[in-house]
């Protein structure tokens, strides 16, 4: 089974864009491989041939229906709520260059 | 007549439409039971006083009008993961602390259409990621029966305002028991509809496979009156049923008689509190009396609920999360590059269980381990609701107990998250298969509730309200009343 190290938890938080202190890598770590372990007893079970459920959907979540336009939320009340906009759009800093 | 705050939801919607007494006045008298109570209950994140008032006159206007409002005047309280236009959502978390919602969700707009008016938001583990209230970033809410003791969650908020009296309905949602856990805790009753019946438009995502609204009420009449304005298919949820919603109090007078009940007793063998367990077996026999016939069922993979389940749920959160960016709503952490402001400000939003989970979840969504956590993960889902499938052959619900043990001490289970996620056991599986269960108080162990849950086949809460009503016929325990006056 997986061995989760704190390397692990660091590769892993930076594929999740979250940075973690010393202390909760550690914690982390010590914690996740508890769960794993815990989830290994699903390796014993035979699954040849049974088809993954993505979703506990009882209908087709793919209906035909008519697109037809709805009102939405205006422009100003979306950007209300970001923590810096500016001339109608969110302003993040520079990701390019320099 | 007695204090509107003591009476049902179906007892104030009718009185009210009576014009006994006005929809402000239900109201008010439920502002000031949660004055007096909520210092040491502390279910509500925020309560919206001249809000809730000033709605109730509206109310009270459409009574007069000659609208016939199923919910007239009836209090309702809200998990803040729903979004209530105007108020804020903060889904018991700091990064979205100050983030105020630009629209109503399609189940509270039901619920005012109907004629309930909403007297607040509840807390909740953080991003409903919790089984006892204690991952809330703003503070824990207490067990009306014991203050020492958790309400459960993560809808503990929503669970504890029943139990205390401070509403008779409120609003949680459940991903892996996060209204029934809590309601058998508090001692109050929860429904977790079919995945579908419910539109989960202005609901903040955790797992979208596996979500789902439902109503707490004392008694089972009351859920189902709510019950009856939440369902409905709505344009806005794709994964909204247009399963046709029968009429629920037709069913709530039939009876037991004829109903087969499945007991899974190898799933409930282990790690069940005694007391718990005697409770559960008096359940059973007073169900045998009302003409219900218990019958033997397997659910074989039922035990490998709950690591499944942190497999599926943890990897649809690690996506619906990433939204939280501190890019366009909620908190954002200043830092030189945008690669390291979204670090620092997730890290400095998110409690340690939601980093915890978003880890996990991405680590099984990773390279080389997809298959063999995520994929399998998937196929023993499908396993579990084909035993269900086979269950269902030969009962007509399922009953277990809906917890292992009553409510546990703050900070018991908070080092130890597999500890925590076993609170689970008993509901995990009907999310994993979509179906819906219900929690009744089955009475009090030690003085502390328990539980008693029935799963039901696909959009047939129609069964489960019945067997529930005639269960609260039949014995006392949805009466019984926490010790806070």
């Amino acid at each position: 089974m997986a061995n989760v190290t704190q390397a692990t938890v660091e590769h892993v938080a930076g594929l999740a864009r979250l940075s973690l202190t010393a202390d909760e890598k550690e914690r982390f770590a010590r914690q996740l491989q508890q769960i794993l372990e815990y989830a290994e007893s699903i390796q014993a079970l035979d699954v040849e041939g049974v088809a993954p459920m993505s979703h506990a959907g009882l209908e087709t979540p793919l209906r035909a229906e008519p697109a037809e336009p709805q009102p939405g939320l205006e422009r100003a009340t979306a950007l209300g709520a970001a923590p810096d906009a500016a001339d109608g759009l969110f302003r993040v800093p520079k990701v390019i260059g320099g | 007549m007695s204090a509107a705050w003591t009476q049902t939801a179906a007892t104030l919607a009718a009185r009210v439409r009576g014009r006994e007494f006005s929809a402000e006045e239900s109201i008010r008298a439920h502002l000031d039971r949660v004055a007096a109570t909520d210092p040491r209950v502390r279910a509500f994140l925020r309560v919206r006083e001249e809000q809730a008032l000033s709605e109730a006159r509206a109310v009270d206007a459409r009574v007069a009008a000659g609208e016939a409002l199923p919910l007239a005047g009836v209090p309702v309280a809200i998990k803040d993961v729903l979004h209530v236009a105007g108020e804020p959502t903060t889904c018991g978390s700091r990064i979205l602390e100050g983030y105020v919602a630009p629209y109503t969700a399609s189940a509270v707009a039901r619920l005012q259409q109907a004629g309930a008016v909403v007297i607040g938001k509840t807390n909740m583990d953080e991003f409903a990621m919790g089984s006892s209230n204690e991952n809330s970033a703003y503070f824990p809410t207490a067990n009306p029966w014991d203050l020492a003791r958790v309400p459960g969650g993560s809808s503990g908020g929503s669970a504890a305002a029943v139990a205390a009296s401070q509403s008779p309905l409120s609003l949680g949602s459940d991903t892996g028991g996060s209204i029934r856990q809590p309601a058998a805790l508090c001692g109050i009753v929860g429904l977790k509809p079919t995945y579908g019946r419910v539109s989960r438009y202005g609901l903040v995502a955790f797992a979208s496979s596996l979500d789902q609204i439902g109503p707490f009420a004392r008694t089972v009449e009351d859920a189902a009156l709510c019950a009856q304005a939440l369902f409905g298919r709505d344009e806005r949820d794709s994964t909204s049923a247009a399963q046709p919603v029968p009429d629920f109090t037709a069913s709530l007078g039939s009876g037991a008689r004829g109903l087969r009940i499945g007991v899974p007793e190898a799933f409930i063998a282990s790690g069940l509190d005694p007391a718990v367990e005697t409770l559960f077996r008096a359940a059973l026999d007073d169900l045998k009396r009302e003409g219900a016939e218990i019958v033997p069922v397997e659910l074989p993979h039922a035990p490998h609920a709950i690591a499944t389940y942190y497999l599926v749920a943890t990897a649809e959160a690690s996506s619906n999360l990433a939204r939280y960016d501190g890019v366009r709503y909620g908190l954002r952490v200043e830092a030189e590059d945008l690669k390291r402001q979204y670090g620092e400000t997730r890290d400095r939003g998110f409690g340690a269980e939601v980093k915890r989970r978003i880890i996990l979840g991405t680590f099984v969504l990773s390279s080389g381990y997809y298959d063999a956590y995520y994929k399998r993960a998937q196929q023993v889902r499908t396993l579990i609701r084909r035993d269900f499938e086979r269950a269902f052959e030969s009962c007509d619900a399922i009953a277990t107990p809906t917890t292992p043990t009553p409510a546990f001490r703050f900070g018991e289970k908070t080092d130890d998250p597999l500890q925590m996620y076993l609170a689970d056991v008993f509901t995990v599986p009907a999310n994993l298969a979509g179906l819906p269960g219900i929690s009744l108080p089955c009475g009090l162990a030690g003085g502390l509730p328990a539980g008693l849950q029935f799963v039901g086949r696909p959009f047939d809460e129609a069964t489960l309200f019945r067997l529930g009503a005639a269960y609260q016929r039949a014995t006392n325990h949805h009466e019984a009343r926490p010790p806070l006056d």
